[in-house]
């Protein structure tokens, strides 16, 4: 603080306060309808708990939402994890060994295969739905986990992320190990692996975030109804026609399906912080 | 920049590359000329024939007021969006920079709304304005002002923005934060001794200093408002009431996998992955720039 003016703090932090109160404001009102009963619901505005909780995350859980599909929030929440690792995983995975096999050799076409990586980031899914569901329909990929995850572990910006990185490694380290007579696998394994794992932990949070909100894609290639992500099944509770809009049951929904990312982010903040400062470089 | 030193092999390169390169042929960049080579054809929904029209799937769109409104409607969306998520974020950021206790409390209560997916985002705002039980709405009527989404266009949009900004107030709040640290006190502290009152520091030192991260910000908020808001919508209005929040990306997913025009659909694709190509060459542009800096 460059000068002392007392009442200035006071301003500031009320305000901050006063944000943090709107900001938090949905999570608390969508909590506090996951505590009510249906009747409690209907008509009425429900600003203090009430005494349904654990009854009520016990039906969603077990048995879902029955004027909806009644697909158990369990099932659903099981697929989204399996999403969201398979996600997770895949894209690292991969997305090191290309960013490795571009900066430590050389080779023909070593350019040509960047910048097909690089054009990724130019085609999200949004801009060619109609033909990637084709793929997966000729592939016999509906309603599979390998449908849901595959077509999304391309990643040009995990990618880029590594190779800066290994940039960044000195060449000593490299030249040490060929010396010792490491192949390039050996180096690779005990040498630029375990001096990645910042980088790896921090990509894993985005990355399970990222996996685990998907949308657009789980509604096109699902269509058994065990197939569903928790992020889409809620889409599916809010519009049931001819029956009590069970909305302590919708919100239920709502808290579970944010809280394990929200969880992720509180636990592993610094990794996150690190993780969407890297991703945008 | 490339590597001094490195690894002779013929073979292992390909291999570490091969599951990369192949899942983006066959998912990305064979579909995206699928959609190139389809918005210049004219077919049944069947499949059974097709017609080669060169552009007249793009004359049809361009004239289609139909189009031209969703173009408006994201338009109006996006900059909404964009302006309600960058000003609150500078906002929180500014304040959390001047707060020295607690700043790290702070910053730990506004980040987690990143973490919440758009569609949920919506509806968690969807209850908050739902005319029969949502408090908001509740406590607008009490003011004498009936809310109701579901019928009213301008609403339902101001119910999306909402939904849309809120999410993405934390990344904002994020960079512009990490902006203003890196601004020098030195230079605040010497307009200060001039006799610059805060605000008037702000606007003629701080603001202007932030100008990359704003301008960097901008380019990512308008591409998050424009490709990952597509749950918001569907989940919350589907595009309505009467299409008053049809934006580009909910209409590319009607027409062409409710509505199965795919010749359309391919040519509104076609036309988003030049928009998704506008904004990418900005922002590498900018980054090349910003290096310098």
């Amino acid at each position: 603080m460059i000068e002392n003016r007392p009442w200035l703090a006071y301003v500031t932090h009320g305000v901050l306060v006063l944000g943090l109160i709107v900001i938090s404001f949905p999570i608390y009102i969508a909590f506090v309808a996951s505590t009510h009963e249906v009747e409690n619901l209907i008509a009425t505005v429900q600003p203090w708990f009430g005494g349904a909780l654990i009854e009520n995350y016990l039906t969603v859980l077990q048995s879902g939402k029955q004027n909806a599909g009644g697909v158990p929030v369990n099932t659903m929440m099981f697929n989204s994890l399996v999403m969201a690792l398979g996600i997770m995983v895949g894209k690292i995975s991969i997305s090191i060994i290309s960013a490795y096999a571009i900066v430590y050799f050389r080779f023909p076409l070593r350019m040509f295969f960047f910048w097909i990586i690089f054009l990724t980031l130019m085609l999200p899914v949004e801009v060619r739905i109609l033909p990637t569901y084709k793929v997966v329909v000729d592939l016999g990929l509906l309603d599979t986990y390998a449908g849901l995850t595959l077509p999304l572990i391309a990643s040009a910006t995990a990618t880029f992320l590594f190779r800066q990185f290994f940039l960044t490694v000195p060449d000593e380290l490299a030249e040490a190990a060929r010396v010792d007579g490491a192949g390039p696998i050996r180096f690779f394994v005990t040498i630029l692996l375990p001096l990645s794992r910042t980088n790896i932990a921090a990509l894993s949070v985005i990355l399970f975030i990222y996996g685990w909100n998907q949308y657009l894609w789980p509604l096109l290639i699902t269509t058994d109804t065990d197939m569903t992500t928790i992020v889409m099944g809620i889409q599916r509770m809010l519009f049931v026609a001819d029956a009590v809009p069970e909305w302590n049951l919708t919100m239920t929904t709502a808290i579970l399906a944010m809280l394990p990312p929200v969880v992720v982010v509180l636990v592993m903040q610094r990794q996150f912080v690190k993780g969407l400062v890297d991703t945008e470089k | 920049m490339q590597k001094r030193v490195t690894f002779r092999n013929l073979w292992l390169p390909y291999l570490l590359l091969a599951p990369q390169v192949i899942i983006t042929f066959i998912f990305f960049i064979w579909p995206a000329s699928q959609a190139l080579f389809q918005s210049l054809l004219v077919e049944d929904p069947f499949g059974l024939k097709s017609n080669f029209v060169w552009f007249e799937n793009f004359e049809e769109l361009f004239s289609n007021p139909l189009y031209l409104d969703s173009m408006l409607i994201t338009a109006v969306f996006s900059i909404a969006t964009t302006l309600l998520a960058l000003s609150s974020g500078l906002l929180f950021a500014v304040l959390a920079d001047r707060a020295v206790k607690g700043a790290s409390i702070y910053k730990g209560a506004l980040l987690w709304p990143y973490a919440v997916a758009p569609a949920v985002a919506g509806v968690l705002w969807l209850f908050l304005f739902s005319p029969a039980n949502g408090i908001v709405a509740a406590v607008l009527r009490a003011m004498g002002y009936e809310w109701n989404h579901v019928l009213n266009g301008g609403e339902a949009m101001l119910l999306v923005v909402i939904a849309a900004a809120w999410k993405q107030i934390a990344y904002n709040f994020l960079f512009f934060l990490a902006g203003l640290q890196m601004i020098p006190r030195s230079v605040i502290e010497a307009a200060a001794i001039d006799g610059a009152s805060p605000l008037k520091r702000f606007w003629t030192i701080i603001f202007p200093l932030l100008t990359p991260t704003t301008f960097f910000l901008l380019v990512v908020n308008v591409v998050y408002a424009f490709f990952d808001t597509f749950g918001i919508i569907h989940a919350v209005t589907s595009g309505g009431p009467a299409g008053a929040t049809n934006i580009l990306v909910y209409k590319v997913y009607a027409d062409g996998f409710v509505g199965l025009d795919l010749g359309g659909s391919a040519a509104q694709s076609v036309v988003l992955m030049g928009i998704v190509i506008a904004l990418t060459v900005v922002q590498f542009r900018y980054l090349e720039r910003r290096v310098q800096y």
